[in-house]
Order: C-alpha cells, then sequence, then structure tokens
C-alpha cells in the first residue's frame, strides 16, 4: 500500500506578519517555519494506518521553499519512510502547487492508494489543494475528515460541516483526504526517530521536474497590507463588586445606542 | 459587463444569505443563478430583486444529497453549455469543498474566502486575508476561463441591486456521473445554532472559564442574544470545548457583528480569527491582556460575575 502525504511549511501560528515594502508578499527572512498543523493530523493518519499495515510505504510531500526542510523532516522523524521536496517559492498558488505535488507523487512510480493532506494550510488559507489533486488525479476526495476507520480497501470517514454536523463517507481506495484537527493526536518525534529520520531518503525535485511552469498559476497576488488598526475602545473597571452592574448597564446601553449592534 | 454564474446553496429550501450579497455586489454585471434541486417561486422572487436574470435548477438522479462529484460534474457539464465569465460561490463548508473541484475542471483559478471585490470593466479584483487575516492581498485571476471565486458569508453585507433580474427560472436535465464517494449517514449536531462562520453574534469562552460545565454561562447567555458559542484555542486544547468551536488561525475565522470575548487572553493566533468582528467586547480580569487592544468595549472583571449580569441586562433591554 502507498500512502502520500502532502505537506506544506509556514509561519508558526504566533507570528507577527510583515509585509515587504513593495507590497509583493511578506518578510520571510526571521520566520520561525513549522509543519503546517493540519498536517500533522495527516502525517498521524498515516502513520496509524502502517501499524495496521506494516509494508505501507509513507511518503511525505512538499512543495516549498529551500531554507530549510523542518516540514519532511518532522514527518520523518514521527515515522514516515521517506520524503520528495519541490523546491520553489513560498507563494506559489494552489493550482500550481497541486501540479507540482502530483508530478512529485509520481515520479515516485509508485500509484497512491491513499493520499493525505491537511484541511488547510495556515499562510494564504485557501483550501483547494487536496481537492484540486484528487480531480487532477481523478479521484474522489473527502475534506475536513475527523473521523478514519479501515476496512480492507474500503476507508469510512466523518467529515465535519457547519455547526459540527459529521457527513458520513465510504469509499473504496484509491482516495484523497484532507485532514481536520480532532482526527487524532499527532505524535511527537521521538529521539531515536529524529536520529532515524537523517538517513531516511529525501529526493529534491525543482518544478521543472515536476513539470510545473509560470504559466500554471491561476492566481496571482499583489498589494500584500496589514489590515487596518481599529481606534483605541473604551475601558470600564468592573473589579469593584459594587460598581459591576451599574458598569455592565453602561456596556449594554452603548452597545445600542453608540455601536448599534442589538 | 461579465457574464456571471452565482452557485448558490440551499438550506430548509431557502438560498443562502451569502448568495444575496454576492447579487447585490454584482450590480451592473450579467448575472445567473444555478442551484441543484427545487426552490419556491417566493425564493425565486427574492434572487430576482437582487438583480439574478436567469435562475437554472439543476435537477437529475443521484442529486438529493450532495455530493463532491455529483455536484461537480452536474455544475461542470451546466456551465459548459453556456458562456460564462465568472463562476461565484460562498466559501461555506460546501462551497470550499466543491469549488476548486469544479474549477479544476475547466483547468480555472480559483479566489477562495474572498471579502471584498470590484467588477471594474467586467474584470474581478478582489481582497482577501491571509495568514489569518494578519495580513490582506489583492487577488486577481488569471488562465483560462470561466474563473472561479468563492466569498466569505457576512464579509460583503448587504448592498441592495439596484437593477432587478427577471429572475427567469427553468429546470436544467442534470448529470451527475460516477460519484464514488457518496454520503452514506449524517450525524446531526448536538447544537442548533447557526454555524460560528455564520452567526451573526459570537459569545466566546476562552481558557479562564476553567472547565467544560462553566461554558453553560455562555450559553445562558447566548441564548438570550441569538448567539453562537465559541472557545479559544486554550480552552479546546484544554478539553473544554470541542474544535467545532475553536475561533483561530487553527480553528474559525469569523466576522459576527457582535463578539463577545469571556476570559480570552487575545493570543495572536485568536486575535487573527475574529479581528474584523465589527463590535468587540472583552472582559478578562487582567486589564494588560491584548485583547483589550482590540476591544471596542473592555469590562475589567471577573467572567464569572460579569457575564450572569450581562444576561440579565440584555434580557431586560431585549424585553426577554
Amino acid at each position: 500500500m502507498n500512502i502520500f502525504v502532502c505537506v506544506k511549511q509556514v509561519p508558526d501560528t504566533e507570528t507577527k506578519i510583515i509585509p515587504t515594502s513593495d507590497g509583493s508578499f511578506i518578510e520571510t527572512a526571521s520566520i520561525k517555519w513549522i509543519m503546517n498543523p493540519y498536517d500533522e493530523y495527516a502525517v498521524e493518519q498515516a502513520l496509524l494506518i502502517k501499524t495496521t499495515i506494516p509494508e505501507a510505504n509513507v511518503t511525505v510531500v512538499r512543495v516549498g521553499s529551500v531554507k530549510d526542510t523542518e516540514a519532511l523532516r518532522t514527518a520523518m522523524a514521527m515515522g514516515a519512510d521517506e520524503a520528495s521536496h519541490v523546491a520553489a517559492g513560498d507563494n506559489l498558488d494552489s493550482y500550481s502547487i497541486a501540479k507540482a505535488l502530483k508530478g512529485a507523487i509520481e515520479k515516485t512510480g509508485r500509484k497512491p492508494d491513499i493520499i493525505l493532506a491537511g484541511k488547510q494550510a495556515i499562510d494564504d488559507d485557501c483550501l483547494q489543494v487536496p481537492q484540486i489533486l484528487a480531480e487532477m488525479f481523478n479521484l474522489p476526495s473527502v475534506s475536513v475528515i475527523v473521523g478514519f476507520e479501515m476496512n480492507g480497501t474500503t476507508v469510512k470517514v466523518k467529515r465535519e460541516v457547519e455547526g459540527g454536523a459529521l457527513e458520513v463517507y465510504e469509499i473504496a481506495t484509491p482516495v484523497v483526504l484532507a485532514c481536520n484537527k480532532g482526527l487524532n493526536t499527532p505524535r511527537y518525534a521521538s529521539l531515536p526517530g529524529i536520529m532515524k529520520a537523517k538517513k531516511k531518503p529525501l529526493a529534491q525535485l525543482s518544478l521543472a521536474d515536476v513539470g510545473v511552469t509560470d504559466a500554471d498559476r491561476r492566481v496571482k497576488y499583489s498589494g500584500f497590507k496589514l489590515p487596518p488598526e481599529k481606534p483605541a475602545g473604551k475601558k470600564f473597571d468592573a473589579t469593584d463588586a459594587a460598581k459591576q452592574k451599574d458598569v455592565v448597564a453602561q456596556v449594554v446601553g452603548l452597545l445600542r445606542t453608540e455601536a448599534k449592534v442589538l | 459587463m461579465a457574464n456571471v454564474l452565482v452557485f448558490t446553496e440551499l438550506h430548509d429550501g431557502h438560498v443562502k444569505p451569502v448568495t444575496l450579497e454576492i447579487l447585490g455586489k454584482l450590480a451592473g454585471q450579467s448575472t445567473d443563478v444555478a442551484l441543484i434541486g427545487d426552490i419556491s417561486a417566493e425564493q425565486i422572487a427574492i434572487l430576482a430583486k437582487n438583480g439574478a436574470q436567469n435562475v437554472h435548477k439543476l435537477k437529475g438522479a443521484n442529486l438529493d444529497k450532495y455530493s463532491p462529484e455529483g455536484y461537480a460534474n452536474a455544475l461542470a457539464e451546466f456551465i459548459k453549455s453556456k458562456n460564462y465569465d465568472y463562476v461565484f460561490g460562498g466559501a461555506t463548508s460546501m462551497g470550499k469543498d466543491l469549488l476548486p473541484r469544479l474549477s479544476t475542471k475547466f483547468q480555472a483559478g480559483l479566489a477562495s474566502d474572498v471579502v471584498n471585490f470590484t467588477m471594474d470593466g467586467g474584470v474581478f479584483a478582489g481582497t482577501r486575508p491571509l495568514f489569518a487575516g494578519k495580513c490582506l492581498a489583492k487577488v486577481e485571476l488569471t488562465g483560462p476561463k470561466p474563473h472561479f471565486v468563492s466569498i466569505r458569508p457576512n464579509a460583503l453585507g448587504m448592498t441592495p441591486n439596484p437593477t432587478a433580474g427577471a429572475g427567469a427560472a427553468s429546470d436544467v436535465n442534470a448529470n451527475a456521473g460516477e460519484i464514488r464517494a457518496a454520503i452514506k449517514e449524517i450525524i446531526k449536531a448536538t447544537s442548533t445554532k447557526v454555524d460560528l462562520t455564520e452567526a451573526n453574534i459570537i459569545v466566546t469562552g476562552g481558557r479562564a472559564m476553567k472547565n467544560a460545565e462553566n461554558f453553560k454561562i455562555l450559553n445562558d447567555l447566548a441564548d438570550v442574544i441569538g448567539a453562537t458559542v465559541g472557545a479559544s484555542r486554550a480552552a479546546v486544547d484544554s478539553g473544554f470545548a470541542p474544535h467545532a468551536m475553536q475561533v483561530g488561525q487553527t480553528g474559525k475565522t469569523v466576522a459576527p457583528s457582535l463578539y463577545i470575548a469571556c476570559g480570552v487572553s487575545g493570543a495572536i493566533q485568536h486575535l487573527a480569527g475574529m479581528r474584523t468582528s465589527k463590535v468587540i467586547v472583552a472582559i478578562n480580569t487582567d486589564p494588560d491582556a491584548p485583547i483589550f487592544t482590540k476591544a471596542d468595549y473592555g469590562i475589567v472583571g471577573d467572567l464569572f460575575t460579569i457575564v450572569p449580569i450581562l444576561t440579565e441586562e440584555f434580557k431586560k433591554l431585549l424585553g426577554r
């Protein structure tokens, strides 16, 4: 069984984002890069499948900058068998990334049985790549999954939709699944795992190797800027028990008369 | 002027509000609406009033329930039979799942989760948040047409379209094609409230809630003002609330009219997910909590005493 996990390397969630002076992207020099948090659930799910099917191969694939290979090394330290890295800028659009991932998966010469990815990357927040990849491979897909069971070549997954309702799908592999928080609890890489990861194969590819050119771009970004700051609001001290009722009544009154939201 | 198709989802037979937000903003374009299934004459009249020229009702076997492949196949076949420059839809659960697959059938691009846009000269130029709203960027589309756009609910607001459309309704024979991933069963949510991403009012609890049971005081407040209850990442990671309730960079990005943060300190990743809320109220014991920098109205005090008083005051004000 061939399992592929698509991972992205993104700025840590506590990063303060600063647009470049020409607005073409963000300043990346001092960013701490991490594996996209949703991709950790995808890696973990692949490893959970491998515990029941030990002969399964888990390959992690990433498209992005060469600054470091944190995400891929982390995935291999967690237990993935090998990795492919397609060197590219950090501001590719979803269509180009999906096409590059497809190319990288095909380069391995193995036919995918299950492709896992995070439901969204927390940098561009597009929520597109897994579904585009599925369509490019002509495979079924389910996104935002929070439950996974496998019986032979059939998977049963739960997809979370608005309001927390769950859609249950049963699908024969091959399939593309986009994972959400709540699916599992990602493991930490062990020290021996980290040591072993250094010796695991990491294929280095270029966009040209996977057949992606500038003509594959569909979405163009420009004018990166910070959102407008709100003017400072009003702050009320309600630490004194005697004043609490008056303060709250005042705020509720302002919500109606000043903010006009009630 | 561009030829635009707006795909609308139905919820209990009604078009989703985001559809009307989109139609209002598309004033001046030639705009049709497509949906899968059937809707009432009354709903068609609402679409017409908001500018819909034609309302195409796609009907066929295996389209009674959503499936990514069935809906994408049916819509792709219909869109190919027309000459649309753009296809718009809501960035809802369904839209986020469906539109990337649909756009790829045309090898076309999708600008997702757009919060504002213009159509100068019939050409789309949008604004969308990145990094969970920590920054904004201009987004444009290139490559094969039609171009696809998904719009974040609650972002555009309701701007009435000054020109009504004919609202000519027609049935379209639709073909779902091969469906490999089909819904076997739907497990209903325990809450009947609107989803956080579409909620008009949100009450959120943070780490200071201390446990899951204490969320009851937030639910009581929410019931009075018709709010949906959310939670910070700290509260979710501590097991006080499920992930479906999480607001922030690794949860949901929300934009309600009123956001009430209770015992939320205001970590960068949380602020990113709720900063575009129109009015923000924060309750926290720490006067220096970062949440106060984003709050229109900050109350320094203990949420366990303030929230019940707030509930009573809202009851009085709203006569409930």
